[in-house]
């Protein structure tokens, strides 16, 4: 039935779920995940394998949530018997590139155990490797193993994947060992011993998203897995469907919820310009270019002239093989091309300056035909297709309306407005200094972590893109079986928790207010308000005083305009929440902003009242925490982790995978 | 020619992320199990195509379907400001989804 037809005919449905506003549900379990996307899961699993009692709670439905839900083409930056590539050498990499503002202690668990987690999916019924030969022969293919391999041929560090089994095989073994799994569930907060800021995690509070209901976890120990937040700088429900990478219910529910029970956070004052999420972006990978999934894609111009490939030294490639290979001296590549020492290949740097020039016709376009049959193969039909969000919206429709690789040249719109991400190095974003992103691409802010993947309260664990300076389907992956291991063991040797009445009260009193109003502002028009606040005041370049006038209009927001939402119904009061919770993580962010005192060129951070790049004394993790509910900083080392495998192997003596067998 | 006309909003934007075809659909509902994004409501008439009430919180990843029984029963419509385009290279004939 069409809108008009419902309208016309006077049969709006009734809400097709039960209202149970204000009914209570306890819980009482022993490891709560919350979140269950790829960190969650796995998360879930890693626990009840210890044969405790878990409960994944999942706003949406976790056979398909998440932003690894829909699929996921490539696994990095694990250590594995086809590589000589260390742990250590791979972390060094991700260090090198972010100029140290990595969470080396994450993706350390995720190169060391991401092997021994990729051969546990495959045995959950994952595919991880070319099983069915349709690449027998190929130069990414390694014989023996089956494993296909993407960046670099040599040193086989990145696998390529089927992802779009992933979750589903996840989600049965979820089921078959035993976790509550709780859809449609969106957590609301966290329970705290006594209710206070600070103490340890008692369990959570959630709202069912269809029925309205309030459920109340006990639980001994929790993991957050719930991404980060998203829709902070840039929201328009009218054009951003499909232009993010991350589901737009990624906002930031994990991180306004650990703020508010008092735990600590850092690297939020990172931001970066990025057009995905503003609207004005295809789908990411749904346009011909040589970026990621699509690497490394001939590109030629509008008269099929090619656009000529170089290595880190600027030499021309003269094959597409050569694409695949470190540089002469280079010992490997990362899977992001930053730096000299691990550098991709690209094409030409000066390529924008040399299409002004008239070198190059627009449009360009992505040379598949032109492109050997494997690697044509493999990057459409294969990478796009197991990536998220490519199966169906590319590879099916693009060939249902006609596409064939084989004949077509898939459209570039570099330089004309479509692409999220710039010709001149890969990572280079486009846009106006005010469209901006916090959680859409990238490393971002997230909670503080120690050797357990626990949080600074004691009972929270956290895995995934929560995590601060985290990324990537495969670290969140590893580190969620790594803490939910963790949470589990920890909640073996804990007593059992207590509710506060108290606490929860005053949380449903939060949780229901928008439900009596009858009028008031619509989630969207709060959404887009709040944004407009973070692109005038913390936008680039910055300064202390647009901060703190930033901080006092979206205070003022929230005692204006967002205590009078109003929501119809369960799905809605879901959307006006999420928003509340974008609100705090902008406040959040504003707070950290303000407390560095100094620019840096690694975290996109500029303030015209403190200009200086990077000065030594600020080369450090800043972090940020409510404390008895003032904004309390704090500071960690840049290296705050120690040696890496040392520690490693201090905190996992029992740990056995196939590094250690 | 009278014809009964009705105020009626605007519709949301975009507005028909999915196309279902009644013919084919058997009203099982799993596309509205599995969207992570909540967007269908089960049709009131049992066996009846579900309604996607809010089709502008799709995000297009396509789970719907993926999990869909029949084939056929349900597509993904691109909006149009988001339809890429090609060229056939032998030919220079402009396409589009």
């Amino acid at each position: 039935m069409s809108w008009e037809e419902m309208v016309e005919s006077g049969k709006v449905p009734a809400w097709p779920y039960p209202i149970r506003y204000g009914r209570e549900k306890k819980i009482s379990i022993d490891v709560l995940v919350l979140g269950g996307g790829i960190a969650g899961c796995w998360a879930a699993i890693a626990a009840a394998r210890k044969g405790l009692k878990v409960a994944l709670v999942e706003k949406g439905a976790t056979l398909r949530s998440g932003s690894g839900g829909a699929g996921c083409d490539h696994w990095i930056y694990t250590a594995n018997p086809c590589s000589t590539i260390t742990p250590e050498e791979m972390v060094d990499a991700e260090l090198a590139s972010t100029g140290g503002y990595s969470n080396a202690i994450s993706r350390y668990i995720a190169s060391k155990e991401g092997y021994d987690t990729l051969l546990e999916l495959e045995q959950m019924g994952g595919k991880i490797r070319d099983t069915e030969n349709e690449f027998k022969g190929a130069e990414f293919r390694d014989e023996k193993t089956k494993f296909c391999f993407a960046y670099d041929y040599q040193n086989k560090l990145h696998f390529r994947v089927w992802g779009t089994t992933f979750k589903p095989a996840l989600y049965k073994e979820c089921k078959r060992l035993g976790v509550a799994i709780y859809d449609r569930t969106m957590a609301t907060s966290l329970l705290t011993e006594g209710g206070e800021q600070g103490t340890p995690v008692a369990g959570a509070t959630a709202l069912n998203v269809r029925t309205g209901e309030f459920l109340l976890f006990k639980a001994k120990a929790a993991v957050m897995c719930l991404s980060r937040p998203q829709r902070v700088w840039q929201f328009s429900s009218e054009l951003n469907g499909f232009s993010t990478l991350r589901p737009q219910t990624n906002t930031g529910n994990g991180h306004a919820m650990a703020w508010r029970a008092g735990a600590s956070f850092t690297q939020m004052e990172k931001s970066v310009v990025s057009t995905m999420g503003s609207g004005y972006t295809f789908a990411p990978y749904s346009t011909g270019n040589p970026f990621n999934t699509w690497f490394a894609c001939t590109m030629i111009d509008a008269n099929g002239k090619e656009v000529p490939w170089v290595d880190r030294d600027g030499r021309i490639l003269k094959s597409v093989s050569e694409r695949y290979r470190p540089a002469p001296g280079q010992k490997f590549m990362g899977e992001r091309g930053a730096t000299y020492q691990y550098g991709r290949p690209q094409l030409i740097p000066d390529l924008v300056e040399r299409i002004k020039k008239g070198e190059f016709t627009l449009p360009l376009y992505a040379d598949l035909p032109g492109m050997p049959e494997m690697e044509r193969r493999v990057i459409f039909g294969m990478m796009v297709a197991e990536e998220g969000k490519t199966k169906i919206p590319i590879v099916e429709a693009y060939t249902q309306a006609g596409f064939d690789p084989r004949i077509d040249l898939l459209q570039s719109y570099i330089m004309l407005g479509g692409e999220m991400i710039g010709p001149k190095a890969e990572m280079v974003r486009t846009g106006l200094p005010q469209q901006r992103t916090f959680g859409e691409v990238g490393d971002a802010g997230g909670l503080v972590i120690d050797w357990d993947l626990k949080t600074t309260l004691d009972g929270l664990y956290a895995a995934g893109d929560q995590l601060f300076a985290g990324n990537y389907h495969h670290h969140a992956a590893a580190t969620g079986r790594y803490a939910g291991r963790k949470a589990a063991e920890y909640a073996m040797k804990t007593a059992e928790t207590v509710i506060n009445r108290k606490q929860v009260e005053v949380e449903k009193a939060r949780v229901y207010a928008p439900v009596d109003r009858k009028e008031g502002i619509d989630w969207k028009e709060l959404n887009a308000g709040t944004c407009r606040v973070m692109q005038n005041y913390c936008g680039d370049p910055k300064n202390g005083e647009l901060l703190k006038i930033g901080l006092l209009w979206l205070n003022d927001i929230e005692h204006n305009e967002a205590s009078k939402g109003y929501a119809t119904n369960p799905h809605k009061l879901m959307r006006l929440l999420e928003v509340k919770d974008i609100l705090t993580c902008s406040r959040m962010i504003i707070n950290a902003c303000l407390a560095r005192k100094a620019s840096s060129s690694f975290l996109d951070f500029h303030r015209l009242d403190y200009p200086e790049l990077d000065p030594p004394e600020w080369n450090k993790w800043v972090t940020v925490k409510l404390e008895n509910r003032e904004v309390k900083i704090g500071q960690l080392a840049l290296d705050y982790w120690g040696p890496l495998k040392k520690n490693y192997e201090a905190h996992n003596k029992n740990y056995v995978g196939f590094m250690n067998r | 020619m009278k014809k009964k006309t009705y105020a009626i909003p605007n519709v949301p934007t975009p507005n028909r992320p999915v196309l279902l075809n009644a013919n084919l659909c058997s009203g099982c509902n799993k596309c509205v199990q599995v969207c992570p994004m909540d967007v269908f409501i089960p049709n009131p008439k049992k066996g009846g195509p579900p309604f996607i009430l809010y089709p502008e919180e799709c995000w297009y990843d396509g789970a719907c379907v993926m999990h869909c029984p029949k084939k056929g029963a349900i597509q993904l419509n691109h909006p149009l400001m988001q339809r890429v385009r090609w060229k056939r290279k032998e030919t220079d004939e402009h396409l589009r989804v």
